[in-house]
């Protein structure tokens, strides 16, 4: 059960290794290079292979002395940001390699920062010293290094074999067909033409699909300029060395780790300059979850860690945990199979079948009875409020989906308005229309009675659809300015007391009465100024709330539909503290039908979600790492125990990892999250995620093994933190000194030559990195200069820290697409149609490039889609064919479009068809549907 | 022998650091049953917050009278932990009651381990303390 590393490669003798290689290399060339002929992505190829052997890099241990002072993005964001040290290679290190003639002997080598175009003149057999190849990992390692030191002062190459000759050619190439390979000889050849390469180089090709397949290629960022592609930005594979583990390891989805092989030590994670953390969902809507009932859930004694797929079984009586390693008793229930019915198999449980699995937990979990679901709406309904009109909206889309609210027939509901005083509603049984009552004295807030302000949802439908009716009528002619939202919260926190539950707030201006009042803080003539104030709270009575809040299992969930500034700041507190989700519509009015649509899908999502009462999470690591800090919405309450009043779908974590003491002796490790939260059927239950990843002792390996989305999840949350300790330009500087000092490492770690300008040299994995380090400069949460009110950009930090990472992806770089191709595989499918009347065009979709976000790649001639996440955009350019805009939009030109259009025209054609389904497609993993726009090009 | 007023400072400054020693102690305590779970943040930091400023206020007032009967060198001793002192406080997190110490962000490792390091130090520095005052106090009783 143990993964083990079967391959034999530490063996001292390089001849034999290499020779292993060979062989390997050879025979697998030819499946992979199927493989590239069948898809164009590289990540297939990973995809594809089996158990890769890791090889024993040694350029890994003969350079330590190089590595500068150790500087990990963590205490980037945490001390004082300086610029990284350049290392100069000593030139005492360079001696020339064993055999190698004298530099004197050949001219110059053509430099490899030399222009791209010098290269397809190059004969193919030209030798030159592979500057980094997997293949070459085989070789000893100081021939290595001073075949790549001998590069930068030109001298003639090493005669090396011929099997390693070859590559050195491919090497002068960036990875093929992958990363903008066009200006090349090879071409136009995207990575299916490659097969053309194969039979003129079958060897090289098989080394070159061998770095692939280990995700140990690299690209010069200075070179290529089109490095959006599928294999850059898919996460890198995590290897265990057994394919049942790899085949059930916790979904990327769930959790992410920065890195998918883990350094060993945490000197040798500060060398590759990574932030080592984990961005996680742990209550993301799946599909198939197993959900098991068992009388006593097998859990280690010693650290509590619940057993899953990864765990060593020492017989058939007894476990070893995989996180502390303590042997422990298997319950004689434990060896039935529920599936089979069957006894003596243990490894058919669904508990080692499967790593994230769902418990429906005994009463040891409950410290009381589970609680109902219990909500409670607070509406803003002074002047402003009434004047954007929010009220009528939420209250019908209110209305609509009451029966979908998740809960059972004890579910409460409860509502509160509050303008300058507190409005209740009682809502009493006997009563054929609600009663409203006021509360004056808001400085001493106080319930007016003690029952029947929130009630049973089932029992009392009719009056609650009769309140939902009444209230915008009834607040349409106030011209009250105040709102004294702290004090409708304290009132709200008094009837949740009891039991616990939701506090959904409607707040559309400052709040400016009783307690937690507020003054307006931002200076609009300073939107754009360097220095942005005021990213912390004013008051910390929304946080000792919040606190108060947690303590009673309640969460605050805060809308927030300001028209102008209303200090998202400090308000936000109440949500962050409690666990509870913020959403921001900035300058609603009802009169603008996008933004009420936009509104109803969002609070329809909202309301109908799935939602888990009074939880707790705790995050588990192998013994030798521990969590340093958590990101997201919720109250830390002991050092791995999150307690979240509420927990819901579309909320993500991150936490950052710290090590106790080093990993040497472990071959593995394991994350553990486990979620125990009451349903909405006032069910007990456990979800528990398990993630299983390598450790490493190599640098090259961590560094190609880095998952550039999940540290720039890690990364922007914290910068989130940096920018509210300190500044946002601390925080910019950080993002720009992490991506140095990532790109200096890893030429560190490569050997690489310094001092050689115009070139970056990246490993695929991180090549995305400076382009989201980019992105998240010029995002609404961390730009200057351009004028951006503080509450949007309070609120772009906060999703930064609460956003699951597949969205906030798209948040911070959405993804474009062109959509001539849709049309193009629609007309040419359509043709089949007519051709095979069988032909089920269902689901074929073609296969849609992502575009980099820039202006490059724009033209007048066609229509591209920009998914942001909670806005779809269409782009019509200024020449789209008339019969492209008819099919999709239903118009003649484009000059027809009007200046503001939102959703897509009901037009009867293939295409739009298709560009709905696509959308569909692209929508599949949201919480809800975005909004459409369309925009022409002016 | 001789009783005077830098003897009774000695002898107020003994009891004083002894109460000071205990509220390091405490310190120290307090936050290791939080690294260890035994404690809930919120109600640590509420038996914590009240203790701070009677903490700096004890220390401060000793020094008083180490000034006031010229006792020049016990004040330079303890004058760079007044001044560490006010700028902990000035650089508190912001919080309406009196203290230091935020339930929210007392868990984070950095600033959990360097409350506890800040514990143990000035443990170290109110016992070496507390010794120099008794041979202070011997010192102004014997010296006539």
């Amino acid at each position: 059960m143990q993964s083990m590393n079967l391959n034999p490669i530490n063996g001292p003798n390089p001849g034999q290794s290499l020779a292993r290689r060979d062989y390997r290399g050879v025979a697998s060339s030819q499946p992979s290079s199927a493989q590239q002929l069948q898809t164009s992505a590289a990540n297939t190829l990973l995809a594809a292979s089996g158990p890769a052997p890791s090889l024993p890099n040694p350029m890994a241990v003969p350079f330590n002395a190089n590595v500068p002072s150790n500087k990990s993005p963590a205490s980037v964001f945490g001390g004082v940001a300086t610029a990284p040290k350049l290392v100069t290679r000593p030139p005492t290190e360079q001696k020339l390699p064993y055999g190698v003639p004298a530099p004197t002997a050949a001219g110059p080598e053509p430099n490899n920062n030399a222009p791209r175009a010098v290269q397809p003149t190059m004969p193919p057999t030209a030798q030159r010293p592979p500057l980094w190849q997997p293949g070459v990992a085989a070789m000893p390692a100081n021939s290595i290094m001073q075949s790549a030191l001998g590069n930068s002062q030109g001298f003639m190459p090493p005669p090396l074999p011929a099997s390693q000759n070859v590559p050195s050619q491919q090497q002068q190439l960036p990875a093929p067909g992958m990363f903008g390979a066009q200006q090349q000889q090879h071409g136009n050849a995207p990575l299916q033409y490659q097969a053309q390469n194969v039979q003129q180089q079958p060897l090289s090709v098989a080394q070159q699909g061998f770095s692939r397949l280990w995700g140990q290629d690299t690209i010069d960022l200075m070179q290529n300029r089109h490095i959006l592609s599928p294999a850059t930005i898919a996460p890198p594979k995590v290897v265990l060395h057994n394919q049942f583990h790899e085949s059930i390891n916790c979904s990327g989805s769930i959790i992410r780790c920065t890195l998918a092989k883990i350094p060993e030590s945490n000197s040798l994670l500060q060398k590759s300059r990574l932030p080592l953390g984990i961005v996680i969902h742990p209550f993301r809507d799946v599909n198939s979850l197993p959900v098991i009932q068992c009388v006593n859930i097998v859990r280690c004694r010693l650290c509590r860690t619940y057993i899953n797929p990864f765990v060593y079984f020492v017989d058939s009586k007894m476990w070893k945990c995989n996180l502390c390693y303590r042997v422990n008793e298997l319950p004689e229930d434990f060896q039935f199979d529920p599936a089979t019915k069957t006894y003596g198999d243990v490894t058919r449980r669904p508990e080692v079948r499967s790593s994230t699995i769902e418990f429906i937990a005994p009463s040891e979990y409950m410290l009381r009875p589970p609680q109902p679901a219990m909500y409670l709406f607070l509406f803003d309904v002074s002047i402003i409020a009434q004047q954007s009109g929010y009220l009528e909206t939420a209250c019908s889309v209110l209305n609509r989906h009451l029966d979908e609210m998740p809960g059972d027939a004890r579910t409460q509901v409860g509502f509160l308005c509050y303008d300058s005083f507190v409005h209740f509603y009682s809502m009493a049984e006997g009563l054929n229309q609600p009663h409203e009552m006021t509360l004056l004295d808001i400085d001493d807030p106080f319930l007016p009675r003690p029952d029947s302000l929130l009630v049973n949802l089932k029992e009392c439908k009719e009056l609650v659809r009769d309140l939902l009716k009444q209230l915008p009528k009834r607040f349409a002619h106030t011209h009250d300015p105040g709102s004294a939202l702290g004090a409708a919260l304290q009132v709200a926190f008094k009837l949740m007391q009891a039991s616990g539950g939701r506090i959904t707030v409607f707040q559309s201006c400052l709040p400016n009465k009783g307690p937690g009042a507020l003054e307006a803080r931002e200076d609009p003539n300073n939107r754009s100024a360097k220095d942005v104030a005021h990213l912390n709270p004013a008051t910390d009575f929304y946080k000792r709330f919040a606190l108060e809040c947690s303590g009673y299992q309640i969460a605050v969930d805060l809308f927030l539909m300001n028209q102008q500034y209303s200090d998202m700041a400090t308000i936000s507190g109440v949500s962050k503290h409690s666990g509870g989700c913020v959403h921001h519509f900035p300058l609603f009015q009802k009169t603008k039908q996008h933004m009420v649509d936009s509104f109803k899908q969002c609070f329809k999502r909202y309301l109908t979600r799935k939602i888990g009462f009074e939880a707790v999470m705790r995050l588990r690591c192998t013994r030798g790492l521990q969590v340093h800090t958590f990101h997201g919405n919720f109250f830390v309450r002991s050092t791995d125990l999150l307690s979240l009043p509420n927990v819901n779908p579309d909320a993500g974590y991150g936490m950052q990892i710290s090590y106790e003491e080093s990993l040497t002796d472990v071959k593995t490790i394991c994350f553990q999250a486990a979620l125990l939260y009451t349903n909405s059927e006032g069910e007990r239950r456990i979800r528990v995620h398990t993630i299983c990843l390598p450790v490493t002792a190599s640098l090259p390996e961590v560094m190609h093994s880095a998952d550039s989305e999940a540290i720039i999840g890690l990364l922007s949350k914290m910068a989130v933190d940096r920018s509210t300790a300190s500044n946002l330009s601390d925080a910019r500087d950080a993002f720009i000194n992490a991506t140095i000092d990532v790109f200096n490492a890893f030429k560190i770690a490569q050997n690489l030559p310094s001092g050689q300008s115009g070139q970056l040299i990246a490993p695929r994995s991180l090549a995305l990195l400076p382009l989201y380090i980019l992105a998240l400069l010029k995002h609404p949460a961390f730009r200057v200069g351009t004028s951006t009110r503080l509450d949007d950009r309070v609120f772009a930090m906060d999703s930064m820290k609460t956003l699951p990472l597949d969205q906030l992806m798209k948040y911070i770089y959405p993804e474009l697409y062109k959509i001539d191709a849709l049309v193009y595989h629609v007309r040419n499918s359509n043709i089949s149609l007519t051709q095979d009347e069988d032909y089920d065009d269902d689901e074929l979709l073609p296969e849609m490039q992502r575009l980099q976000l820039s202006a490059e790649h724009l033209d007048s001639r066609s229509i591209f889609l920009m998914d942001c996440g909670t806005l779809i955009m269409l782009y019509v350019g200024l020449n789209v064919p008339t019969d492209v805009l008819e099919a999709l939009l239903g118009i003649r030109s484009t000059a027809e479009l009007p200046d503001y259009v939102y959703g897509l025209p009901n037009v009867v054609s293939a295409e739009s068809d298709a560009l709905k389904r696509f959308m569909l497609r692209l929508n599949y993993d949201k919480p809800y549907p975005p909004l459409v726009q369309i925009i022409r090009q002016a | 022998m001789a009783f005077n007023f830098t003897a009774f400072t000695y002898i107020v400054a003994l009891i004083g650091d002894a109460f000071l020693i205990f509220f390091a102690i405490f310190h120290v305590i307090a936050f290791d049953e939080l690294k260890t779970d035994y404690k809930n943040p919120i109600d640590q930091c509420n038996s914590l917050n009240p203790l701070v400023l009677p903490e700096y206020l004890l220390h401060i007032f000793l020094n008083l009278l180490f000034l006031f009967c010229g006792e020049w060198y016990s004040l330079c001793l303890n004058i760079p932990l007044i001044a560490y002192h006010i700028w902990r406080y000035k650089n508190r997190p912001l919080m309406s009651g009196p203290g230091l110490y935020d339930p929210t962000t007392v868990l984070k490792t950095d600033t959990l381990s360097r409350n506890l390091r800040e514990g143990w130090i000035k443990l170290a520095v109110y016992l070496i303390s507390f010794f120099y005052y008794i041979y202070g106090m011997v010192y102004s009783l014997i010296s006539t």
